[in-house]
């Protein structure tokens, strides 16, 4: 590699293209190359955030684009911070967020514990596991709305099978209390894969010599466990939580496509909520207000997430 | 192995490797049987595919398929008796049940749509991160942190609450429904993935290479040109397929900024249903079109996964 990079450099004769740009200082060519990216993000995300900040103080409505517009001041933040069903939407939000992150957790750091002892065919087996995180969560969740339907669908059917529950009252997605349940399972089908995965490397980068160590000294597997095995690995385990947290709270494909909110509200999360008033009620003004609010949420989330990840990199 | 090498102390037994064995094979076969259902699904007629108890064992059957592609019409035996010879597979499938073949679906267009729309904005995305994360990556940039994390923190906003004001900008501009207005977006989504992901990969290549090439009388963009892509190539391609994965998978925004001409696949497929409710085996039959490609790039990219999902944080 070294030798052909070598050639190459050797044959290199500058050009008169070469000579012009030349004349481009480093530091002009680390802005003309980083420029087109932000003008990029400038567009297509700061502008019309403003232009959502804007609206939120507004009355505009999209379906009407003629009317007058007139400026509420912050009526629409008090409005939402007063209006009940932002609150619940909210705890919903937080009850989803709650349990997946924590069934995720748990049972993906197990897989990747158990896929450590590192047992034959174990490559071939995490591969398979990896699948389903990689695909559409709306194609995919989707399709599960026929395998929770009551009777015919698979899942549906294999409960009733162990349970001896009817098979026409296994209802899934239709049932108050179930439905929430229904899109925690998804996504913790869909998504322990992923928090499996940064676990796993968090327990392949502690060192066999502290083990030794450890069992020079006689700790106990136990003691090993909870002394090393998760102190090392929790790094790793908080950015796939913060990963998980961030991206389920802006949770929407599955919910839209596997009850779209019902039954009722029960399973209606913030997006749920912010779609419905954006493009069924038509608020935009009382929703951009809504949006900012999450955005601000989220933003200090990220701000947690991205000093985590600096923390993990500098291992 | 002579009783005098030493072998590590703290390497799993026997034992405990083959009940962790056990367990993680009995998990990966349940967790893809969501999977290896739908693609039973695509093979089944729709009677069967509603039966109760579902069906583990049944004949095989291209009718998902074909109503996949097609629209159909229901018509009187007689009507169907009078017409010719069927033509093909599909059309002698679709007359047992007393239908005819109206005309092709919108599946087609709408899977090209993905095609386009995944590509164009993968290949915009690719571009641009690639010379940011060089530019990152080399550059002594004023602020480079900041501007990496308002990078980055673009990809965070909810898609919902970035749609309305897109929504609105769309429509003063008349790229409401367009390829190009979603090919803008998702590059603009995915280009934080790839500037984070490609600069740690640039990161990895060392500057003595650009380096001497700059001694022997290469200017800096001849450098970049010449040393640091050739060997960055398999980031870059990395760094493709996970915004080809993204833009090929995303939903929310296709959900929301397009209906007709622009619609991608994701948001089409749901919408498929035939006489009396949702028609399963065409859904599996399009889901299954849909997620074959995604299963080859998976493959391909398994060494690169975790990278690739943490934004680089995680390089093994």
């Amino acid at each position: 590699m070294l030798n052909r990079t070598a050639d190459n450099v050797a044959r290199a004769t500058p050009e008169p293209l070469a000579k012009k740009i030349r004349g481009i200082s480093d530091k002009g060519l680390a802005w003309l190359f980083i420029s087109p990216t932000i003008l990029l993000l400038l567009a297509i995300n700061i502008f019309p955030l403003f232009w959502a900040i804007y609206l939120s103080f507004t009355n505009y409505r999209a379906n009407r684009p003629n009317e007058v517009v007139k400026n509420l001041g912050l009526a629409n933040y008090q409005r939402i911070l007063g209006d009940q069903d932002v609150w619940i939407a909210m705890q919903t939000t937080a009850h989803f967020v709650f349990w997946t992150i924590l069934l995720q957790t748990v049972i993906g750091f197990t897989l990747a514990w158990l896929i450590d002892r590192k047992f034959r065919g174990h490559a071939f087996w995490t591969t398979i596991i990896l699948v389903p995180m990689m695909l559409s969560p709306a194609v995919v969740g989707n399709f599960w709305r026929f395998l929770y339907e009551p009777q015919i669908g698979l899942f549906s059917y294999v409960i009733s099978f162990v349970t001896g529950i009817p098979p026409t009252n296994v209802q899934m997605l239709s049932n108050v209390e179930l439905a929430p349940w229904a899109i925690i399972i998804v996504d913790t089908w869909m998504w322990t894969p992923y928090v499996m995965l940064i676990c796993l490397a968090g327990l392949r980068s502690i060192p066999e010599y502290i083990y030794e160590a450890a069992e020079v000294d006689r700790a106990s597997n136990w003691r090993q466990f909870w002394s090393i095995t998760l102190p090392m690995a929790l790094p790793f385990i908080m950015l796939a939580v913060l990963f998980r947290g961030i991206e389920n709270f802006k949770m929407f494909d599955m919910v839209n496509l596997l009850t779209g909110g019902g039954p009722g509200s029960t399973t209606e999360v913030a997006s749920i909520t912010l779609k419905r008033q954006a493009f069924e009620s038509w608020r935009t003004g009382y929703s951009s207000a809504f949006a900012i609010i999450l955005f601000v949420a989220v933003f200090g989330l990220a701000n947690i997430y991205v000093k985590a990840l600096n923390k993990v990199k500098q291992r | 192995m002579s009783l005098t090498t030493a072998h590590s102390v703290v390497a799993p037994s026997a034992n405990s490797k083959r009940i962790a064995g056990v367990i993680i094979v009995a998990y990966a076969l349940i967790s893809i049987v969501p999977l290896l259902w739908i693609f039973a699904t695509s093979f089944k007629t729709p009677p069967d595919s509603i039966a109760y108890p579902p069906k583990l064992v049944f004949q095989p059957s291209l009718e998902g398929y074909c109503n996949l592609f097609t629209t159909r019409t229901r018509q009187t035996p007689e009507y169907i008796n009078s017409l010719g010879p069927a033509t093909g597979l599909c059309d002698a499938t679709v007359r047992k049940r007393n239908m005819v073949i109206a005309g092709p679906s919108n599946f087609l267009p709408r899977f090209v749509n993905s095609l386009i729309i995944a590509f164009g904005s993968t290949f915009c995305a690719v571009f641009l991160g690639t010379l940011s994360a060089y530019g990152f990556s080399r550059f002594k940039v004023p602020l480079a942190d900041d501007l990496l994390f308002f990078i980055l923190s673009t990809r965070f906003m909810p898609p919902i609450a970035v749609a309305i004001p897109i929504y609105l900008m769309y429509r003063e501009l008349g790229l409401s429904d367009t390829a190009l207005g979603m090919i803008l977006l998702y590059t603009a989504v995915n280009v934080s993935l790839a500037v984070w992901l490609l600069k740690g990969f640039i990161d990895e290549i060392p500057r003595e290479y650009e380096e001497a090439a700059m001694i022997d009388g290469y200017t800096r963009l001849q450098a970049f040109w010449r040393t640091v892509l050739p060997q960055a190539t398999t980031g870059i391609a990395a760094t493709a397929i996970f915004c080809l994965i993204f833009a090929w998978n995303e939903y929310a925004f296709a959900a929301l900024l397009t209906s007709g001409t622009a619609q991608t696949a994701p948001p089409f497929i749901p919408t498929i249903i035939g006489e009396g409710g949702q028609d399963w085996p065409a859904v599996a039959a399009g889901t299954t079109i849909f997620l074959v490609p995604i299963l080859v790039f998976t493959i391909l990219l398994r060494k690169q996964l975790l990278r690739g999902i943490t934004f680089g944080a995680v390089r093994k």
